[in-house]
Parts: C-alpha cells; sequence; structure tokens
C-alpha cells in the first residue's frame, strides 16, 4: 500500500485512520471542518466522519484548548488545530497551566490525551504571526510532550502515535514542507512502527554531525549532500522528538564524529540548541574535537516576508558552520 | 425600591433578585420574574431541617480549617464564610448524574455531593495539589487560575451531548462555579461564547460576593452580572445567594432546563465574602466595617433558623444537636488533617506524564542516590 504522497496528505490520511480506528477521537479547530483546513490537512473528514467528530469552532484558541481538556476529562481524544504558530498564545494559558499540569495535579487520576497540532516555521512568505517557532516555549514546560515531522511517512505514523498516546502532545508541523512528497506506507501496522519519543540518523556520515528537525531536516540533508561533493561526510540527526529529547543516537554519532552543528530556526537564545549543546558538552566532552556551534534563526522578531530568505537558516549558513567547526 | 427590609425583596440591589426567604425569615411563596418564568420550593419539614444543618455544618468546618491555617496547619485557606447559602443550595440542586466544576472556594458544594471535606485538604496543607478522580466523585478538580474551569465545564458539557446523554429527566447537566472576577476574564467569555453556540448542558453559577480580593464590582462591570447572558444569547438570572431557597429553587430549574436539552443559563448567585480572600488577605484595607455589618443582617444560616423557628419546624433541642455533631465533624476533620502524612520527596517526580518519561526517571534517579548520599550524616 505504499504510496508517492505529500507531507499534508500524509496528515490528512493519518488523521483519517485515527477517526476510523477511535470513535472517541475528534478533530476541533477554525476552518477545520467544511474548509477542510487553511492548509487543508482536514480536507474530507468533516464530510465523512461528520460535525460532531470534527468540529468548526469559534474563532478562538483558548476556548480549543480549554473545551477539549473538558472532553478529555469526559473521555474523548481532541485532536485540535492552532491555525498558525503565531495564534497558538490566546490558548498558552490552557496549554501550560491546565493541560500540562492536569495529570501532575490530580495525582494521576486525569488523563488528557490531546494532541495540538500546529504548522510552524517560516519560509512561505506570510505575513507576521504565520512563520514562527515556539516549540522551545512547550518544550520548556513538563508535562507536555513535543514531537515534529519532517517527511511524509514519518507525518503519518507520528500524528497516529500521538494520537494514541495518553500523555498531552503538542505536534508541530513543518508548513512549508506540507507538500514535498515521499513514500508513505498507508498500511503501517502502529504497534511496529519506529517509536514516536525517538531521534534517528537520517543520514549516516563520519566527519561532523548535524542535528535538525522539522523543516530544517531537510536543509540539512541538501548541506551533507553538498558537503559530500567537498569530500566531507555529514551525519544527520533527525530528532522526531523535542521533549522529551532522545539525545543517545546524538551522542552515540559524536563520539564518532567529534564534531556537533545544531541547526534550528527558531532564534538561537534559549532555544532547544542551547539544551542539546550543553548536554553534549556534559556527556560527549572528551570526544569533542571543536565546540558544539549552531545555526538558528537570529534573535529578532520574525522579519518580513521579503527577509526572510536571510533570516532562515540555509544550506550555505549551515555549511559555514562545519567550515568552522573543522577550522577548530 | 422599598427601602423598608422588611418587605420580601426589599434588600435586593436595583433590578431584583429572586428571593424566596427574606432576612428576617420570611416565606415568599413564589417569585415569578419580568420573563413570566415562576420559581418557588416545595420542601418537607425535614428537608427544610437538612438544608439548616448543611448550613451549620459546612460554616463550622470552614471555621474550623481557618483556625488551621492560623496555627500554621495550612498553608493557606480560602473561606467560604457568608457564601454558604450559594453553595449548599446550588449542591443540593444537583443531581446524582450532574458534574460540578468548582474554583478553590467550594467546599461546600463539595459536602454536599457527599464527599468526605478532608478532600481538598491536601491542596491547602500543601501535601499534594488537591488530587482526585473528578469522575469518581462527579466533582472536578479545584481549579486556581481565575476562570479556566468554565472552559472545562463547557467541553465537558459538550461532550454531554455528543454522548446522547441529554433530553429527558435522566440527561446530565454540569455546573460551572466562578466568582465575579472571573466575569472579567477572557475564558470565561469563551465559555459562555462555545455554550451557547453548542447549546451546551451548562449552568454558569457565579458567586458575586462583591470583591475580586480587593477589588470591588465595579471595576469589573457595568451593568449586573447576570444581563451579560443576554449578549451571549441564554437566559440571566440574579437570585439572592444568601437565600438557600431561592438559590435551590433556580438552580435546579436552570439544571433541568440544560438536561432537558435547552442549553445554558447564567445564574448570578448576589452575596457577600464576610471574611478574606484568603488567609493571606487583610479585607480592613478595602471595606468598611458597617458594610460588613450590614451583610451580616443578612446571614444566611441566621434566617433560616428563624424560618425553622417561626414556623416551629425546629426548637433548641434541634438546633444545639445540629451545632454539636457539627462540631464533632469539625474536630474529626482537625485530628486526620494533623494526621496527614508528608510526601516522600521522591514522590515530586511522580505523575508527570501517563506514560512515562526517561528524562524524568533518570533525574528522579540521580535525586534518589543524591538523597541518598546523606543516610548516616549528621545533616
Amino acid at each position: 500500500m505504499a504510496e508517492t504522497i505529500t507531507l499534508g496528505k500524509a496528515l490528512n490520511h493519518g488523521l483519517r485512520r485515527a477517526l476510523e480506528n477511535d470513535s472517541k477521537v475528534v478533530i476541533m479547530g477554525e476552518d477545520v471542518g467544511k474548509l477542510g483546513g487553511v492548509f487543508r490537512i482536514t480536507d474530507g473528514l468533516q464530510k465523512d466522519f461528520g460535525e460532531d467528530r470534527v468540529i468548526d469552532t469559534p474563532l478562538a484558541e483558548a476556548g480549543i484548548v480549554g473545551t477539549a481538556v473538558g472532553l478529555a476529562i469526559r473521555g474523548y481524544r481532541p485532536v485540535c488545530e492552532i491555525q498558525f504558530d503565531g495564534f497558538v498564545f490566546p490558548a498558552y494559558n490552557q496549554i501550560v497551566a491546565q493541560v500540562a499540569k492536569m495529570y501532575y495535579r490530580s495525582l494521576g487520576n486525569v488523563r488528557i490525551p490531546i494532541v495540538i497540532r500546529i504548522p510552524y516555521g517560516g519560509g512561505i512568505g506570510a505575513v507576521e504571526h504565520h512563520s514562527e517557532s515556539p516549540e522551545a516555549y512547550f518544550a520548556h514546560t513538563p508535562g507536555l510532550k513535543v514531537v515534529t515531522c519532517s517527511n511524509p511517512a514519518d507525518a503519518y505514523a507520528m500524528i497516529q502515535q500521538s494520537i494514541a498516546s495518553d500523555d498531552p502532545i503538542v505536534f508541530f508541523e513543518p508548513k512549508r514542507r506540507y507538500w514535498e512528497k515521499g513514500e508513505v506506507d498507508l498500511g503501517l501496522d502502529l504497534a511496529g512502527a519506529y517509536p514516536l519519543h525517538a531521534s534517528r540518523i537520517a543520514r549516516p556520515g563520519t566527519d561532523a554531525t548535524v542535528i535538525a528537525y522539522g523543516p530544517m531536516v531537510r536543509v540539512a540533508l541538501d548541506a551533507a549532500s553538498a558537503a559530500e561533493e567537498d569530500g566531507r561526510s555529514l551525519e544527520v540527526v533527525d530528532l522526531r522528538t523535542l521533549s522529551p529529547l532522545d539525545l543517545a543516537p546524538v551522542f552515540e554519532s559524536i563520539r564518532r564524529t567529534g564534531r556537533a552543528v545544531i541547526v534550528h530556526e527558531a532564534p538561537g537564545n534559549a532555544g532547544l540548541g542551547a539544551e542539546i549543546a550543553a548536554r553534549i558538552t556534559e556527556e560527549c566532552f572528551y570526544s569533542l574535537e571543536a565546540p558544539v556551534l549552531r545555526v538558528t534563526g537570529f534573535d529578532v522578531p520574525y522579519p518580513a516576508a521579503r527577509l526572510e530568505e536571510e533570516y532562515l537558516p540555509d544550506l550555505d549558513r549551515l555549511l559555514d558552520a562545519v567550515d568552522r567547526s573543522f577550522g577548530w | 425600591m422599598a427601602n423598608d427590609e422588611s418587605q420580601p425583596g426589599a434588600d435586593a440591589p436595583a433590578g431584583g433578585f429572586v428571593q424566596l426567604l427574606t432576612p428576617d425569615g420570611e416565606r415568599v411563596d413564589s417569585v415569578t420574574t419580568a420573563e413570566g418564568v415562576t420559581y418557588s420550593v416545595d420542601f418537607t419539614d425535614d428537608e427544610y431541617r437538612g438544608l439548616y444543618r448543611d448550613l451549620v455544618t459546612v460554616r463550622r468546618l470552614d471555621t474550623e480549617a481557618t483556625a488551621l491555617q492560623r496555627q500554621g496547619e495550612l498553608g493557606i485557606w480560602a473561606s467560604l464564610l457568608g457564601q454558604e447559602a450559594a453553595q449548599v443550595g446550588s449542591g443540593r440542586a444537583l443531581r446524582p448524574q450532574d458534574m460540578a466544576f468548582p474554583t478553590y472556594r467550594e467546599h461546600g458544594v463539595l459536602y454536599t455531593r457527599g464527599i468526605d471535606p478532608i478532600m481538598p485538604f491536601g491542596l491547602f496543607r500543601g501535601v499534594d495539589q488537591g488530587g482526585w478522580d473528578p469522575n469518581e466523585f462527579k466533582f472536578n478538580l479545584y481549579t486556581i487560575v481565575i476562570g479556566s474551569q468554565t472552559l472545562h465545564a463547557t467541553g465537558y458539557a459538550m461532550g454531554v451531548t455528543m454522548d446522547g446523554k441529554t433530553g429527558g429527566p435522566d440527561g446530565e447537566a454540569v455546573i460551572a462555579y466562578f466568582g465575579d472576577g472571573a466575569t472579567s476574564q477572557g475564558e470565561v467569555n469563551e465559555a459562555f461564547v462555545w455554550s451557547g453556540v453548542f447549546n451546551a448542558p451548562i449552568v454558569f453559577f457565579c458567586q458575586n460576593n462583591q470583591y475580586a480580593i480587593s477589588e470591588p464590582l465595579e471595576r469589573q462591570t457595568r451593568i449586573p452580572l447576570h444581563r451579560r447572558a443576554d449578549g451571549y444569547g441564554f437566559p440571566g438570572v440574579r437570585i439572592d445567594g444568601n437565600d438557600v431557597l431561592a438559590t435551590y429553587a433556580v438552580t435546579r430549574a436552570a439544571l433541568d432546563n440544560a438536561r432537558h436539552g435547552q442549553g445554558p443559563t447564567l445564574i448570578e448567585a448576589y452575596t457577600y465574602r464576610m471574611g478574606a480572600h484568603t488567609s493571606s488577605d487583610d479585607p480592613t484595607r478595602y471595606r468598611i466595617a458597617s458594610e460588613v455589618e450590614s451583610w451580616k443582617a443578612k446571614d444566611p444560616i441566621s434566617r433560616l433558623k428563624a424560618f425553622l423557628t417561626k414556623q416551629q419546624l425546629a426548637d433548641d433541642t434541634f438546633f444545639t444537636e445540629v451545632d454539636e455533631s457539627a462540631r464533632t465533624l469539625a474536630l474529626d476533620l482537625r485530628e486526620r488533617v494533623l494526621a496527614m502524612p508528608d510526601p516522600q520527596p521522591v514522590t515530586l517526580f511522580d505523575n508527570v506524564y501517563p506514560t512515562g518519561s526517561p528524562e524524568v526517571d533518570a533525574q528522579r534517579r540521580q535525586f534518589a542516590e543524591y538523597q541518598a548520599s546523606f543516610e548516616g550524616s549528621a545533616h
């Protein structure tokens, strides 16, 4: 049943299968019904599953997540769509103060198996609030799990695994990769699938380790191809899970390569890269040939669309960092 | 509005409220609102006496908790003093299948649900965060961030509808508690919008106790709170929140409307927080003694006692026995609060994630080893 489909379509298939497999799964968000979502990720689902399972909500993000909490207490498994990364903040209180803490506060009596889907990142020429990378805010919050996919096959499996998990999960979707195609096994048996909270070597290499996630995995893979022409072998790790981090493969890689470059779109200051760099230093100090380097968005608000190519880490900035690592 | 407080409803705020028992203990047979809805109660003598027992008991337990806090046995206490009728009346109006979403002050509602009053004391003593199973008790966790639980209640109520559990006398209804301050929160207004749009089986029960810590009602609204409901498209009713009979009658009717699929109601229970916001507060800085005195004359318990006495439904023997059994409960509560064990340090890593986390597990191991390293030392 392997098909070549886009990442967006893979998510759509994954959501459809989750709705089919569990009658308690409901999708809720702005424009997710008739319209199928502004990115069409929920296309056709309301038509097939009805208005009670795929709910067009009032335009209020705190309401989406807050009512999802109540539905979860009632035994439902809500999948909330936040339309764009920059629109999640009205729901931030509910996510951080309620969703994340309910299981702890209740001494394990209340499970909140909510998935909060957030299209994130730049590169689509959008206006303000449509291109942000807020993952660190959520990864910093105990009680939440945070994952992100980089390719159609992972998108299909990870969205289903996230919905099936009893943990509350913030699911970041790399919106500029929605249209990239890849092979997906639509008959995938989740029981035998690659674990949700595990990172993966996306491309093996021997000379330096590039750590990426979400939309930057494609950039890292392209950089590795380019580096190969210069005779450098880059190993690319796709993190996939941002909280909890799964860094054992990263440490294992760096013990072989001795060099590490982390890349993400979010601003560098107090971003995921800072945490990863600190842990690499703790675990791999004697293996490092150079300091852990980061290639990130700058510490400025996300700029206007005509400047985003300069703002976003790209192949050249990543290879420049690799050069600096080798120049140490 | 007449100023003669001996007349029924004479003590109402401008615009009136539903009152079935005056501050002097005079029974009003029924009240018909401007919308043409008639409210009354039809209690047996035993039921009247039962309500009195509830009111006295929850006040006595509250008094004990305040004392425990003053003696250093609780970190903080949010007293319900003055709001007993609003809580007992609405709590007794719930049917067994109904679900309540409290703030952190609904100890009286908790009691009427038949729950052991010690349940929330873990939170106030600081040995846990107030953890219990909401579905077992039909009583959600105490919620501290103001107004957040109204959205949870709304979502739960949407789930009731999705489960097909409305539309008849056996239907389920949901009640969301909050205060006057919460009505300014965006999330509460979103809960109103959602409940209206989805016709959720919910009663929004606002205890307007006149103050949000120090800020008077005028800082939250320029119209009576119950009238906010107009803008969301469902009924809003103001009741005398110090009258347990009116509270019961109106809440029961609103809950029954909800369970029959007729959607939400906003109830504004007009009452007064006789004590401090919490034990950390000093109300003498923001309100005058004469105001507190005037509300003392509207006390929810003394009016029911006056009614029972006048109607010869109870005598001193009964009142003494109620006081005595409330005292026994309170002393038992005290003993059990004092016996609450401190949690083991390593339990702070428990219940972070239903499916666990290798990172939290690693920190737990490291912490346990660190703790063990002190064993046998003087410190």
